[in-house]
């Protein structure tokens, strides 16, 4: 092998004083070959942007190097001045970041934004600028790129964004790209064609990609090299074949685990099935009423959803987002009211009840909620966020108060987490809480709504392992909505996959798995990064976004 | 301890901390520093600062003590300041929560009596509700309160918008807390931190709005005040200047620190805006 592109040596980063850890990135050492990707893994906290960052000279501020190199094409960067690492990012480095809404200007039209690039290096007329923009709207694949060129930002979707972001990335042709998680917040039909994109380009052009991830399912999907860090220090490295088949270190392992790419659920037994609720002829139209110049815009979020679920069922609802599996499960608790349909629980229409009884019924169905840093009152002790729906319902605090504490150690929490306020907490114990708080009202069925997506995998895994020992032991039922099957192979008796506001396929989840029916399903089955028929699916489903 | 240490970052805010308890500390020894009657003549009249001993500040047109007069017109300013920003949170306050909160028909309702109060030019109307009311120190905080309510119901409602969104209130409301919980208990605390700087910066601008009052001879007769005595030299200002000044430095000190204040506990109140600047 020639000269490494870029070679970390011996790098440390120095997190301000109060941090949790000394170094963000303690002693990490790796080198980066043209015309490779390497995949730096890890879950949040791990440092594996950091280096990325310290090479971009994008360090957040009491972030600093404490020592150590990193030479790109043998002159250190850690070393350079602004005005040189300005020069050098975007014209020989380039990067692609995890939020396209964000990272783009949304004031811009998309051809603009493309041309600036070339404008802050002063290079190309306008003219030309323009013209390269097309070529390079082109290059990633963007349908009718003519147009593209006069969008705005808002008017593309998710996919779409991350391509612009690439074409920015990739305008000047630089000679490494960096990508931070530049598909963790995509859907997984559309993660599987940015992550062709990528893999396509760096073959065709050549160049280097280091790309940052939390997911090993994306890892055997486009990695060369795999660099896992933990803690800031890195704790396997290797060729993607061998770290995936044969990890070493039982880290590796875990997250390798944690994430079974060719996932089918096991065969579980079908329980009896004596309903607890049942969903008829649902429907849900979001209106917003227009300006004098705006037609009026209609969304259809449910379109006629019937299902049943039995108790002790776990059914999982999956689908991409906008396909209006969140709006179902808040129609089920009663955030949002649907237009028609009904919602039977117990056989009890709880659409026709009013005032006290409704409040009665509604109390059996509780939700825990996606985000577990928005899901708690800050300024309410858990404790009392436990407690307060027994308290809203008559029973005396103190009595209350003691069953919370009972609550916590049940989830796997110290019963002293009671006197503490919500940002003592990680988000995995979060979650825990969020979830003692919906059992406190002792419910039937719980509504977890993307209940894992904001987690880590290895606390992903410890979290849907509480839900199915709490389902058992508090015989509940369990409605799982998620956009992520392998969570959904995790955990779930049935699955209803749902797109547009229709259920388009239903059943038992080992045979969705095991045989689709319908083609948006296999779909998003062949989309899971890291399964092995992926190959030809891909290119078939690139033209999509 | 860790507010106030973000809080004192704020060179400006400590500062004005300072004064603002320089201004309080007299307008509480008013009474033992001064217990005569401001109103009372004591000397001949014209003297200027320093030119009689006993009398720093010197006299007014009336012969009455200017030092005396600023004494207890702090304490006047203040009091007046402080309960007319409560009065008008207390009408603000639930006005926007409600609005907020329930949306659709009660907000439209409760927003179209806040613009009716926004489209009158503020002092004009305060002018209007003192002379109606003929004046006296109830009016006037009255009148103060009314007119500087709006802006207090509009920010809560703002925040009760976006708050009433977020998933810990769906999660009250899923284990069936009243609305009156809900508001009281989960999202009133949560916009407590805008509507405290807001109050900081409030008083000040009430302590102004009493002061042009009693400028124009709108203040309580019975109470001495800075306005007052602003407005009662404005005729002499030319042959004795310091009597406009020295109580209208008072006021300008005030307002500054009161706004320095506000400042420094938006700083500490909203650490992530303070570290960005």
């Amino acid at each position: 092998m020639s000269e490494p592109l870029l070679r970390i040596e011996r790098l440390a980063l120095s997190l301000p004083q109060g941090a949790d850890r000394l170094y963000a990135v303690d002693n990490v050492s790796y080198t980066l070959n043209p015309g490779e990707i390497l995949c730096v893994v890890g879950e949040s906290g791990s440092g594996k942007s950091m280096t990325a960052n310290a090479v971009m000279g994008l360090l957040p501020q009491g972030v600093d190097v404490a020592q150590g190199r990193a030479l790109f094409h043998g002159q250190d960067v850690l070393t350079l001045s602004e005005i040189e690492h300005r020069e050098l990012r975007g014209r020989r480095i380039g990067m692609i970041f995890q939020e396209p809404m964000t990272a783009l200007n949304p004031l811009m039209r998309v051809g603009e934004q493309i041309a600036e690039v070339f404008e802050a290096h002063g290079l190309l007329t306008p003219k030309a600028r323009r013209e390269r923009a097309l070529e390079l709207l082109e290059e990633v694949r963007l349908p009718d790129p003519q147009s593209a060129l006069r969008a705005y930002p808002f008017e593309l979707s998710g996919g779409q964004r991350q391509r612009v972001m690439i074409a920015m990335a990739l305008a000047l042709e630089p000679e490494l790209l960096i990508a931070d998680e530049p598909t963790t917040a995509l859907d997984v039909t559309t993660q599987a064609q940015i992550l062709h994109l990528v893999k396509d380009l760096q073959t065709r052009r050549g160049m280097a990609v280091m790309f940052i991830t939390h997911d090993f399912g994306v890892v055997a999907e486009i990695a060369d090299r795999v660099c896992v860090m933990r803690m800031g220090k890195i704790v396997e490295m290797g060729q993607a074949r061998e770290v995936l088949e044969q990890p070493q270190h039982d880290y590796t392992r875990a997250l390798i685990e944690a994430i079974p790419g060719d996932a089918v659920p096991p065969a579980r037994a079908a329980g009896d099935i004596k309903p607890l609720l049942s969903v008829t002829q649902l429907d849900k139209v979001y209106r917003s009423s227009g300006g004098w110049f705006q037609p009026k815009r209609e969304v259809v979020a449910l379109d006629g959803i019937e299902f049943a679920l039995g108790r002790g069922e776990t059914l999982g609802i999956v689908g991409e987002s906008g396909s209006g599996k969140s709006t179902l499960g808040r129609c089920i608790v009663g955030l949002n009211t649907p237009d028609r349909g009904e919602i039977r629980l117990n056989d009890v229409d709880l659409r026709a009840l009013t005032g006290n009884e409704l409040r009665e019924h509604r109390q059996r169905i509780q939700m825990v909620f996606q985000d577990p840093y928005a899901s708690l009152n800050p300024r309410i002790k858990v404790g009392m966020a436990i407690a307060q729906g027994p308290i809203a319902n008559g029973v005396p605090k103190a009595k209350a108060m003691a069953q919370a504490r009972e609550l916590l150690d049940t989830v796997g929490l110290d019963a002293s987490a009671a006197e503490r306020f919500p940002h003592e907490f990680s988000g995995g114990q979060r979650q825990r809480i969020g979830i003692a708080r919906a059992l406190a009202l002792d419910p039937q069925l719980i509504v977890a709504d993307e209940a894992v997506s904001a987690l880590d995998v290895s606390i992903q895994a410890q979290v849907l392992a509480l839900l199915d020992r709490l389902k058992r032991e508090f015989e509940l039922s369990l409605l799982f909505i998620t956009h992520d099957l392998r969570v959904a192979a995790q955990i779930c008796d049935r699955l209803i996959v749902m797109q547009k506001g229709r259920i388009v396929e239903h059943g038992n989840a080992r045979q969705i798995f095991l045989s689709p029916q319908h083609a948006y399903t296999r779909e998003l089955l062949e989309a899971i990064p890291g399964r092995q028929n992926h190959d030809e699916a891909a290119p078939a489903t690139a033209e999509a976004v | 301890m860790n507010f106030f240490k973000r809080f004192a970052q704020n060179r400006g805010a400590l500062i004005g901390l300072i004064i603002l308890a320089l201004v309080v500390l007299l307008a509480l020894l008013a009474p033992f520093l001064y217990p005569d009657s401001p109103w009372r003549m004591v000397q001949r009249p014209f003297l200027a600062p320093g030119e009689v001993a006993g009398f720093p500040l010197g006299t007014d047109t009336m012969g009455r003590d200017v030092a005396a007069g600023l004494a207890h017109g702090a304490w006047v300013s203040l009091l007046i300041g402080l309960i007319s920003t409560v009065v008008a949170l207390s009408i603000g306050v639930p006005l926007g929560a409600l609005a907020g909160y329930f949306g659709g028909k009660i907000d439209d309702a409760l927003m179209r009596f806040t613009e009716f109060f926004q489209t009158i030019p503020n002092f004009a109307l305060a002018i209007v509700l003192v002379a109606i009311m003929e004046p006296s120190t109830v009016s006037i905080v009255l009148a103060i309160a009314i007119v500087s309510w709006p802006p207090v119901a509009r920010l809560v409602r703002g925040e009760f918008l976006s708050i009433k969104h977020r998933e810990y209130v769906e999660a009250a409301r899923l284990v069936g807390q009243t609305h009156r919980d809900i508001i009281i208990k989960q999202i009133l605390p949560n916009t407590l931190s805008p509507v405290i700087v807001l109050a900081s910066l409030m008083v000040a601008t009430a302590i102004l709005l009493e002061s042009s009052l009693s400028f124009l001879g709108l203040g309580d007769p019975d109470t001495m005040s800075w306005g007052y005595m602003i407005g009662a030299a404005r005729t002499v200002m030319r042959q004795a200047w310091w009597l406009s000044v020295i109580p209208g430095v008072a006021i300008l000190l005030t307002v500054l620190a009161l706004n320095l204040v506000g400042e420094g506990l938006d700083d500490a109140l909203n650490p992530q805006l303070a570290r960005a600047r």
